[in-house]
């Protein structure tokens, strides 16, 4: 072992170099606040490692960026941990990097004759920011996707090349195939090779220059191994416990729903540390962006590179700490200024929960029928339990409610002008449609033209006065009338109540009489009020929301409600999903206890 | 004496804060490379799917004269996160042994897993990369071919008289036995 030692160090002197970078002399003693440098060393060693490992599953189109990083996620074994490092180490480089830099500033270590070597560092500081943004879009998630349109459109007010530098680097005029080969090749090639160069420089400068030692040293000069290489250690050992301990409470990295760029997203925010930005920006009147998002930035980075030279003034060096400690600062009070905007706005929460459940629903999707060539987003665009909520919130919540809400979970300032659909044609549902108390109130006809009309008329006088013999009836009416919906979550009720749907289909012909206006069974044309054969039903529901005013529903007398189909507002695809949402027939995953069995 | 004890005390700290710096730098690279090599490693746990009968034609397609025809094979393909039905997955060549009896052979080359070609000229197989030849049973040939087994027959079964099921699955190359892959 020996002799090979030193026949390599024959070949190539390492052995000297080891010694020089070991025994570095730390004058006064090691100390905590030298490790910074070390902790970013390793930051970006984790960075490199996970990345790489990363790299062997990821997959860069926008077919299959998503679907890569979940499969990764998801499937891939201990790939939850591996992404979850990655992206809570980012974090918390960009923290570390501010307490560096603070570090290196007070204690004047910018100064002559180590100008260049900050210069290095500020420039590894961009690049690291670049890395950010770069890597915030490669999940390709709504939040990242929109989050980056927006960085990518600030980019295109720059002056004088503004167009043509966000062409070149989303690769084209619009987001595509080549935005995201284009940030993968940036955030795993480019950068990282530059950061490597000027790391190396940055490291080979801080040797020739030495520690900056405040005076008066605190202790006995010591080497660099083994005293502040542990020092260095722990902290790198603090660091890797703030990474585990988020990777474990956020259950690995966040990833949201697949992008869409046909569904915009508001509650697209930058990662956490580029919120003050995003909060800056809200400041500048239109037409004045480009002072908020390039001009002052600019201007604070120019400052920032020639704090060396005004450190060499008298006060100098008080002016650049005074500087930094402003300029991060009100970094820190933009911040919590968005996000106290974004927590007193019921939007952005209507949209965060939202978006957190289309996140959570494409897991199971995904996991149930697997994904489709044309990417995830299809799977998130079919389905009802997504994309019904959406859909009644733009078409149905200005006049309809759902649960009180326009159906995503906001209130409507608009008064509410007919029928809160939430468990329509169920039995509860019908059973409050029949109730004198409740039909003329504005969740079934109160804020419409039939509020004075026929039917109510009919509960009110008649239903009112019902004996209960006949409110026996009704009972079996409502049960036979919501089971022509086949509503799924009635299936089990439905089937265990066959002999009361036959009779109480008998009293809706019979006793109750329900045909003297409306058609059951068979087709009626002198029928008044809507066709209650498959009341509730797909295919009632889908024909209802395509023309309510066709002769079979409300005919002539159809309020102010749109033929959505006939209009051509909506199309059948989107009619259907709606139909399906309101009877609440989407997939649900077979509960644990159900497999089980 | 008196002298000695700080040096040796000195001694065992510096060892001690050695072992530390160096236990503890050694330490925090572990969770990063520990998630890298799993993912690194996740393919080794994926298995083959064990092949199922799937429908590659007809009985009424196959000469009579027991000349064999290639088929492609389409089914289910799981690929990582993607689900395609009805999609290529491979191809076999089905020859008639009798009016309803009928032999199917993975084209893959048991050699390498080249696609292997049908000559009709000499009523046998010959892979176009290494010149295995098969005769037209897939038993080998040439006694120098390359291959270490003859060409894999699959399972057939006919259904509905006129349908012909194989039931696909391909094997490790390079191997005397057939191992499913």
């Amino acid at each position: 072992m020996k002799s090979f030692l030193n026949w390599l160090d024959s070949r190539t002197g390492c052995k000297k170099l080891l010694h020089e970078a070991l025994y570095e002399k730390v004058p006064g003693g090691a100390r905590w606040r030298y490790v910074w440098g070390s902790t970013l060393t390793f930051a970006l060693a984790v960075q490199f490692i996970t990345g790489l490992f990363l790299w062997l599953a990821y997959n860069p189109s926008s077919q299959t960026a998503w679907e890569s990083v979940y499969y990764i996620q998801n499937h891939m074994t201990g790939g939850a941990w591996l992404r979850g490092i990655h992206h809570f180490t980012a974090q918390a480089m960009n923290i570390l990097l501010v307490l560096h830099l603070m570090q290196v500033v007070i204690d004047g270590a910018y100064k002559a004759p180590r100008e260049v070597n900050f210069w290095f560092g500020f420039l590894l500081l961009l690049l690291v920011l670049a890395l950010s943004l770069t890597g915030y879009l490669l999940p390709w998630d709504q939040k990242g996707f929109w989050a980056t349109k927006v960085a990518t459109n600030i980019v295109a007010i720059t002056p004088f090349i503004g167009p043509e530098l966000q062409k070149l680097i989303i690769g084209g005029a619009d987001y595509g195939h080549h935005t995201l080969s284009r940030f993968f090749a940036l955030h795993a090639g480019f950068l990282p090779g530059m950061i490597v160069v000027l790391l190396a420089g940055h490291i080979y400068l801080f040797r020739r220059h030495g520690l900056t030692v405040k005076e008066p040293r605190r202790g006995a000069d010591t080497t660099f191994w083994p005293d502040q290489v542990l020092k260095d250690a722990v902290a790198c050992l603090a660091v890797l416990a703030t990474v585990l301990f988020l990777v474990i409470a956020g259950h690995g990295a966040e990833l949201g729903g697949p992008a869409d760029p046909t569904e915009p997203y508001s509650a697209a925010r930058p990662e956490w540390y580029f919120l003050f930005l995003f909060q800056f920006l809200k400041y500048f009147p239109g037409g004045t962006e480009v002072w908020g998002a390039i001009v002052i930035p600019t201007l604070l980075l120019i400052v920032m590179c020639l704090m060396p030279f005004f450190g060499k003034w008298r006060l100098g060096h008080r002016f650049n700490i005074w500087f930094l400690g402003a300029m991060f600062g009100g970094v820190a009070l933009l911040t919590v200024l968005a996000m106290n905007d974004d927590r007193r706005n019921p939007s952005y929460r209507v949209a965060k929960e939202a978006a957190d459940r289309e996140a959570e629903r494409v897991k199971v999707l995904a996991a149930a029928h697997g994904i489709p060539t044309s990417g995830a987003v299809n799977l998130v665009r079919e389905d009802p339990f997504v994309q019904g909520p959406k859909l009644f919130a733009r078409n149905c919540a200005s006049c309809h409610r759902y649960g009180g809400h326009d159906g995503l979970g906001l209130t409507v300032k608009d008064p509410q002008s007919a029928a809160d659909l939430k468990g329509f044609a169920s039995r509860e549902w019908i059973e409050r449609l029949l109730d004198p108390a409740h039909i003329a109130s504005s969740n079934y006809f109160g804020g419409t033209k039939f509020a004075t009309g026929k039917m109510v008329r009919f509960v009110k006088k008649e239903v009112a006065a019902y004996t209960p013999q006949q409110k026996e009836q009704l009972r079996k009416v409502i049960v036979a009338l919501s089971a022509e919906a086949k509503l799924k979550s009635q299936l089990a009720s439905d089937a265990k109540d066959a002999s009361e749907i036959a009779a109480g289909r008998e009293l809706i012909k019979g006793d109750i009489n329900c045909t003297e206006c409306h058609a059951f069974g068979k087709p009626d044309e002198e029928a008044t009020g809507p066709d209650l054969t498959g009341y509730g039903s797909r295919e009632w529901l889908i024909s209802f929301l395509s023309n309510p005013a066709h002769p079979k529903f409300y005919g002539k007398r159809n309020d102010r409600m749109p033929r959505f189909a006939d209009e051509k507002i909506l199309d059948t695809k989107a009619i259907g999903l709606i139909a399906d949402w309101l009877r609440e027939d989407w997939y649900e995953p077979p509960t644990t206890a159900s497999a089980a069995h | 004496m008196r002298e000695m004890e700080p040096t040796e005390n000195e001694g065992r700290r510096d060892f001690l804060k050695k072992a530390c710096a160096a236990c503890i730098g050694g330490a925090v690279m572990i969770p990063p490379l520990a998630a890298g090599v799993a993912v690194l490693l996740d393919p080794v746990r994926k298995k083959a799917g064990a092949g199922d009968f799937v429908q590659v034609g007809f009985l009424s397609a196959l000469p009579e004269d027991g000349t064999p025809r290639k088929f492609t094979v389409l089914t289910t393909r799981e690929d990582a996160w993607n689900k395609m039905t009805n999609v290529p997955v491979g191809a076999v060549y089905l020859r008639r042994l009798a009016a309803d009896k009928v032999e199917a052979l993975n084209v893959a080359c048991p050699h390498a897993g080249c696609f292997v070609d049908f000559v009709q000229d000499r009523n046998s197989y010959l892979c176009p990369c290494h010149n295995s030849t098969f005769a037209v049973d897939g038993k080998i040939n040439d006694p120098k071919s390359p291959a270490a087994r003859g060409m894999d027959a699959l399972e057939t079964q006919i259904r509905n008289g006129n349908e012909v099921w194989v039931k696909f699955q391909n094997f490790l190359a390079g191997e005397a036995e057939k191992i499913p892959a």
